[in-house]
């Protein structure tokens, strides 16, 4: 089987801000319920959040929003600096985090860009209801840890071994190996697939977009880290036109 | 030259064991206080233990506080150990003779709270040996062993250059305390303590064999520690000189910058252990003004140089006129409460002490040096506390989330703990050696001549 590479493109003008992802990424991962506390102590865990930001000033309005997960990049900077190899970079392009590894630095955190990484800094508890809807797949992190979006290894993995068990081909784009929140995305503003497939819907909007005239970019460009989450800028409308 | 007082070594002996042959009078309250602020700041760890890391301060983007800014100050002083017992054994700098003790043990107690820093700080302490190479045989069977550490990262050097330190520091102040403990060993009257002094001296009989290596050790010991000087400095300010993405971290001058600015505050640091223990001990026959007059030029030099670097670090981090860049410094500088911090470190730090060390009389004030030399560690402490929170608070452009800091109760005690358990050392310490060496100032005596200066006759080594 050839190797793939996963990558995922973000499409700003389809993206409404809905949070679709971020709470069907909490249910996927185990990520224990942000509370009010949570936010205000600024120690919330979303492996994806949706940023919204102001444009203009009132009554000219608008609200963007941007989606924002680990961006998996080539040149990861939290690689190097784990003293222990808690994080490193598997063969398909993943930037993995060892969860039993981590001693808790907390390095990886600050040499990320994006800030995507979480630390767990109290034990993670949920209510008696939804115990029993943790996934059995994912791990349950204790306190002391840092985590991060996995891309839902988990559901590729299951999907790579279901493949080759029962000798099917995957397909670009299926809803069993996408991650969580590509498959809650009500606008189909996320798309995930194999950049090394040439055919794959996420390397055709990779080809087209990276073009000169393309509203294709990776977020932070400028640090170098050469990210595998390519964003689609807003299409804006003509700006004479005004209301 | 320095003006001295001539002692026989008889007097010298007696002076400097006293306080080692029987504790002084404040001695148990001072250890007792020490001590309650110690069990404090560590019951505040168990209950970081017990609950995780949620009872610090620290949050998303803020992952690295109090801590980290303790580690970095108290390698900071560690330094002095270094600077005065090996720079100035090699330049043979002879004002060096009484303190070059104190500041090893300054060095060694600093560098063990620096290590304890990194146990507070860190998610799980309990694997914290995961960073070090150890064979399994070592620790005992453990599944997770079989990775060795990543030496990219810089927080495996860490270990490694202040592992050497300690090392090197321990070795270099037990070969310096062989005749001395052989002394102790000769005056102690009671029998267990006797027999521990005994073994502690390895033997040591004063023959012009030993006495030939003892002096001979130092100085090899010297020249080999020299590059720890420069390493370990270096290496810590690479835990943030490396990370790309914090503005006002990834900088190519924070070596030089970190270093100076280690030598300036663990040289003040010695200067102010230097006034405690004169105080405490009535040393004035052995700690002179002139001691204090030679470390208040030598840190008016040290302070200035380190001005300039830190000025240099500015420039280099403006000249690109990025805006995170931009926004990050007009946040250390111009936005409440980091003005008020900033303004309190630049007095603090050099301002009012280099202005005050100008004058002569100041600096030959042991009081007015022990006053000073506090505000540059109050300044220096600010200083890596100013370096690490706002590069961490990220004004970059995904301003959603930029964030802040302040230290909660549980790290503030335990910085407090980290100062006390310093103290304390070099106090119990004092109470079991010798804390100013009777060998070395006996030595010092030897070399000193008389030499008549206008209508005076004054003992001073003329090779200065």
């Amino acid at each position: 089987m050839k190797q793939s590479k996963w990558g995922m493109v973000v499409d700003l003008d389809k993206c409404t801000g809905c949070q679709g992802c971020v709470v069907a990424c909490q249910a996927e991962n185990n990520i224990p319920s942000n509370e009010k506390s949570d936010y205000d102590e600024d120690r919330v865990i979303q492996w994806i959040r949706v940023e919204r930001y102001w444009e203009g000033t009132f009554p000219d309005v608008k609200a963007r929003f941007i989606p924002i997960m680990c961006q998996h990049c080539d040149e990861a900077p939290c690689e190097p600096v784990c003293p222990v190899y808690a994080t490193y970079h598997n063969s398909e392009g993943l930037n993995v985090q060892v969860y039993n590894r981590c001693i808790g630095t907390r390095f990886c955190a600050n040499n990320c860009p994006y800030q995507v990484r979480f630390f767990n800094f109290w034990e993670a508890e949920w209510p008696d209801s939804l115990k029993n809807q943790l996934n059995p797949d994912v791990t349950v992190r204790s306190r002391g840890i840092m985590e991060k979006c996995t891309f839902c290894i988990q559901r590729i993995r299951r999907t790579k071994r279901d493949a080759n068990v029962n000798g099917f081909e995957i397909d670009d784009g299926s809803r069993a190996i996408n991650p969580a929140c590509v498959n809650a995305c009500p606008t189909e503003a996320l798309v995930f697939g194999d950049m090394n497939d040439s055919n794959s819907k996420v390397s055709k909007i990779k080809e087209k977009e990276s073009k000169k005239s393309g509203r294709g970019y990776h977020l932070m460009e400028h640090y170098g880290t050469s990210p595998n989450v390519i964003y689609l800028k807003k299409i804006e409308k003509n700006k004479s036109h005004s209301n | 030259m320095q003006e001295h007082t001539q002692l026989s070594d008889k007097e010298i002996t007696d002076d400097l064991l006293s306080p080692v042959i029987r504790s002084p009078k404040w001695f148990w309250m001072t250890i007792g206080s020490l001590g309650l602020i110690m069990l404090l700041g560590l019951s505040g760890y168990v209950w970081e233990l017990y609950s995780g890391l949620g009872v610090t301060n620290v949050k998303r983007p803020v992952y690295w506080g109090a801590y980290i800014t303790n580690f970095v100050f108290w390698i900071g002083i560690s330094h002095a150990g270094i600077m005065v017992s090996a720079i100035l054994r090699l330049t043979q700098a002879e004002w060096r003779r009484s303190i070059t003790r104190a500041a090893e043990v300054l060095t060694l107690f600093s560098l063990i709270a620096a290590l304890s820093n990194i146990l507070f700080h860190v998610g799980r302490p309990w694997r914290i040996y995961w960073i070090t190479p150890l064979p399994p045989v070592v620790i005992g069977y453990d599944f997770a062993r079989g990775i060795w550490p990543n030496i990219r990262s810089p927080f495996v050097w860490d270990p490694v250059a202040v592992g050497t330190y300690l090392l090197s520091t321990i070795l270099f102040i037990y070969t310096c305390l062989l005749p001395d403990i052989a002394l102790v060993r000769d005056k102690v009257k009671s029998k267990i303590p006797k027999i521990i002094y005994s073994v502690l001296a390895l033997g040591f009989r004063g023959t012009p064999r030993q006495w030939k290596i003892q002096a001979t050790a130092p100085i090899l010991l010297s020249a080999l520690v020299l590059p720890i000087f420069v390493s370990v400095h270096s290496i810590v300010s690479w835990d943030f000189a490396v990370s790309i993405a914090v503005e006002g971290w990834h900088s190519t001058i924070f070596a030089p910058y970190f270093i100076i600015g280690a030598i300036h505050s663990g040289v003040s640091a010695v200067a102010c252990l230097m006034a405690g223990l004169l105080w405490l001990y009535k040393l004035d026959k052995y700690i002179k003004p002139d001691h204090f007059d030679a470390i208040g030029r030598l840190l008016v030099i040290v302070a200035t140089i380190w001005l300039f670097t830190l000025f240099l670090e500015w420039i280099f981090a403006l000249y690109p006129l990025e805006d995170p860049e931009i926004a990050l410094r007009n946040m250390q500088v111009f936005q409440s409460p980091w003005n008020y911090l900033f303004i309190l470190f630049l007095f603090t730090a050099y301002i009012i002490p280099v202005s005050a060390w100008l004058f002569k009389n100041i600096r030959r004030s042991a009081k007015w040096m022990f006053f000073t030399t506090i505000l540059v560690n109050v300044g220096m402490w600010l200083e890596r506390f100013l370096i690490i929170i706002p590069g961490l608070s990220r004004r970059t452009e995904l301003s959603f989330n930029w964030g802040s800091y302040s230290p909660s109760l549980v790290e503030m005690g335990l910085v407090a703990f980290t100062f006390a358990f310093v103290i304390c050392g070099i106090l119990v310490f004092a109470r079991i050696f010798p804390i100013i060496p009777p060998f070395d100032v006996k030595e010092g005596m030897r070399f000193r001549h008389i030499i008549k200066i206008g209508k005076r006759n004054i003992s001073a080594v003329v090779r200065e």
